[in-house]
């Protein structure tokens, strides 16, 4: 036998093979001898596909998992509880308002929930999420993130959420019935007051609502400004009786026709457009909001174990690219946008032009714990 | 005459008074602790002692406005749909097929009421009822999200909680009363208004109750047929605790409205008190 691994003169390769088929030797022989079961060792290593999936044994219990409305492919899901034989509960909510006053009430029960750029400096400062061990989640690599949005998940250093999917808000529009062509944020408020009275729709929600109210007169969509809050309020008061509705759920009312116009997320308008190719989706021109939404692990999680395995499997890039494709957000990852469809990635919805992103605006914490804010809207609500 | 030992009696109540205790009684006190209560700094509760939530209680005027009309106005016109049900059912159905018809009538009950608030909104938007309006001539009528969807949906939820209790009642009208009265030279007309009305109204009262709190306490019907632009109670206590997250604030508007309820019930007591002629309490 040659002292020098790996090297073997292809006459003893054969003689070694003729030999493994007749049984005089054992496999581990063969493969040892030739340097076959180094060379496929090495290989597998290299090739991602190949790539054992991480060991699920020791899974057990129940998921529960809280997440936003039409977010996820339930086939993931599927697969994750045929994989493991974890059962996942899925809790969804509409706004992160909901979810931090789940977390605040405590006992929850989650192990696993999306939270939203602004909030997670205030889930840290109220000590509602944990650290994540980046350890546990091989699949994710922080390299390949758009450097965009890792800085909300990360604060001082340590990592607190990690990157799904992002989006922007802007409005969507039922070009059959709404044959103006507005561009911004002034002329959706106008039409609302005028051409297209009772036709529209707002979220129930501070941030978007207040915000895109603000930006109708040019002021920043975080603004915290007394003054500027107040002309943002006298404006949604003037625009309420011209209200459809205020609704975080606006899809079913788009569908059917009931409403015309609505602030919208980037997912919902991918949807829409794709079943109902007349209604199409603006940003506008004044700016608005740019978001990502994330994982996390709230403190106290029964499960933490299930948790970062099922948000390891999440992020790895073949499935989080079926998970783009069901719910229509752009992924934040960019292994994830190669095994994306072309025709995804050149839709203007989920990947809007820079210049479209450029007057865009992250969502700022303070607008999750201002009081005031929080008045305005239930004012607004009232009237 | 047999007598009940206190033993025995405190053994009969323990189960009850146990549930209510922790259940009710309890809850009640935190959510009153709460009330006395400041908001925290991101949204929550924070210890400590002020009447402010209390004096606050006018920001919310809207909401408890909006509920005080609805809600009265829809148990009233839900009474006067269930009365002429309950009557047909308790005098004019043939008693084989009386309780197979009652069923009937609850039977919405045993369907989600999520799916048939949903079933109310696709009648009531525009591709229901108004494009009925339309096609007679009466175009851009809106119903779904405002006040008329919202007492709509009351009227047609709560029928099955309004008809029973006035059934009963009929049902226990002594006919004899009828045939005296008939004799006594009244109409059919007037042996209805001054003999079976009255008689009847206890259960009319009971009914009216249920109806009427439930619809005070009501988050849903409000949320789905008025799309958020219908304010009630409900609504403000979901805002509250879920969106601003001013649980003392919240806290407060559930006191008020509970000290509302208390005086609703304490009147309707009393006036089905006052009604019982015998030793025993008519609730029906």
């Amino acid at each position: 036998m040659s002292k020098l691994i790996g090297y073997i003169t292809p006459q003893k390769f054969l003689d070694e093979l003729r030999r493994y088929q007749k049984g005089s030797v054992t496999r581990r022989h063969f493969l040892g001898v030739t340097g076959l079961g180094l060379a496929t060792a090495v290989m597998s290593a290299a090739v991602p596909g190949l790539r054992p999936r991480k060991a699920y044994a020791g899974l057990s219990g129940t998921l529960n998992f809280t997440t936003w409305p039409n977010y996820f492919a339930q086939e993931n899901l599927d697969n994750f509880t045929k994989n493991t034989g974890v059962k996942i509960n899925v809790a969804i909510f509409g706004s992160n308002e909901e979810m931090l006053a789940k977390l605040q009430a405590g006992s929850t029960g989650w192990d696993v929930f999306v939270p939203t750029n602004y909030t997670i400096s205030t889930y840290k400062k109220l000590d509602l999420i944990e650290p994540l061990d980046l350890k546990k989640l091989p699949n994710y690599d922080q390299s390949a993130q758009d450097p965009r949005f890792l800085g909300p998940g990360t604060i001082d250093g340590v990592v607190y959420a990690v990157p799904k999917d992002w989006g922007t808000t802007g409005f969507v529009i039922n070009t059959k019935k709404v044959t103006q062509n507005p561009t911004s944020w002034k002329e959706f408020w106008d039409l609302t007051q005028g051409p297209i009275s009772g036709k529209v729709m707002v979220h129930d929600y501070q941030l978007t609502t207040i915000g895109n109210a603000l930006k109708y007169y040019g002021y920043s969509f975080n603004s915290n400004d007394e003054k500027q809050l107040g002309e943002a309020e006298k404006l949604l008061l003037a625009a309420k009786p011209h209200l459809f509705g205020i609704n975080s759920d606006y899809q079913p009312a788009i569908r059917n026709g009931d409403a015309w116009m609505s602030i919208a997320w980037t997912g919902d308008a991918t949807q829409l457009h794709r079943d109902i190719p007349e209604i199409i989706y603006v940003l506008g021109k004044e700016g608005g909001e740019i978001w990502v939404d994330h994982y996390a692990v709230p403190k106290g999680a029964p499960n933490r174990e299930a948790a970062y395995a099922f948000v390891d499997y999440l992020l790895t890039p073949d499935i989080n690219a079926k998970e783009v494709q069901a719910h229509g957000y752009p992924s934040t990852d960019a292994r994830t946008n190669k095994l994306v469809p072309k025709a995804m990635l050149e839709n203007p919805i989920l990947y809007p032009a820079k210049e479209a992103l450029a007057p865009l605006e992250f969502g700022a914490a303070e607008t999750l714990t201002n009081p005031l804010r929080a008045e305005i809207m239930a004012r607004f609500k009232a009237a | 005459m047999t007598r009940r030992s206190s033993a025995v009696t405190a053994l009969l109540l323990t189960p009850a008074g146990v549930f209510f205790f922790f259940l009710l009684i309890l809850p009640l006190a935190v959510v009153v602790v709460y009330s006395f209560g400041e908001r925290a700094e991101a949204g929550g509760y924070a210890p400590g002692f002020n009447f402010g939530n209390y004096l606050n209680l006018p920001a919310r005027g809207k909401a408890f406005f909006n509920t005080l009309t609805l809600a009265p106005l829809g148990t009233a016109v839900t009474a006067l749909f269930a009365y002429p049900m309950a009557y047909f059912l308790a005098v004019k159905v043939s008693p084989k097929y009386r309780v197979a018809m009652l069923v009937l009538v609850m039977a919405p009950f045993w369907t989600s009421q999520l799916l048939r608030y949903y079933a109310w909104m696709m009648i009531l938007g525009s591709k229901g009822i108004p494009s009925w309006l339309a096609w007679l001539g009466f175009n851009d009528i809106q119903i779904i999200n405002t006040p008329w969807a919202v007492l709509i949906g009351a009227i047609y939820g709560f029928m099955p909680l309004m008809v029973p209790p006035i059934y009963v009642s009929l049902e226990k009208l002594d006919k004899r009363l009828l045939e005296a009265s008939a004799d006594l030279g009244a109409s059919p007309w007037a042996s209805f208004v001054q003999v079976t009305l009255p008689l009847s109204l206890p259960g009319v009262a009971t009914g009216s109750m249920l109806v009427f709190i439930l619809l005070m306490g009501d988050y849903i019907l409000p949320q789905f047929l008025g799309g958020g632009k219908v304010f009630f109670i409900g609504n403000a206590l979901v805002d509250l605790f879920l969106q601003s997250r001013n649980w003392p604030f919240g806290a407060a508007v559930a006191m008020a409205l509970v000290a509302i309820m208390f005086v609703t019930i304490f009147f309707y007591m009393r006036f089905v008190l006052g009604k019982s002629g015998t030793r025993r309490v008519a609730l029906v």
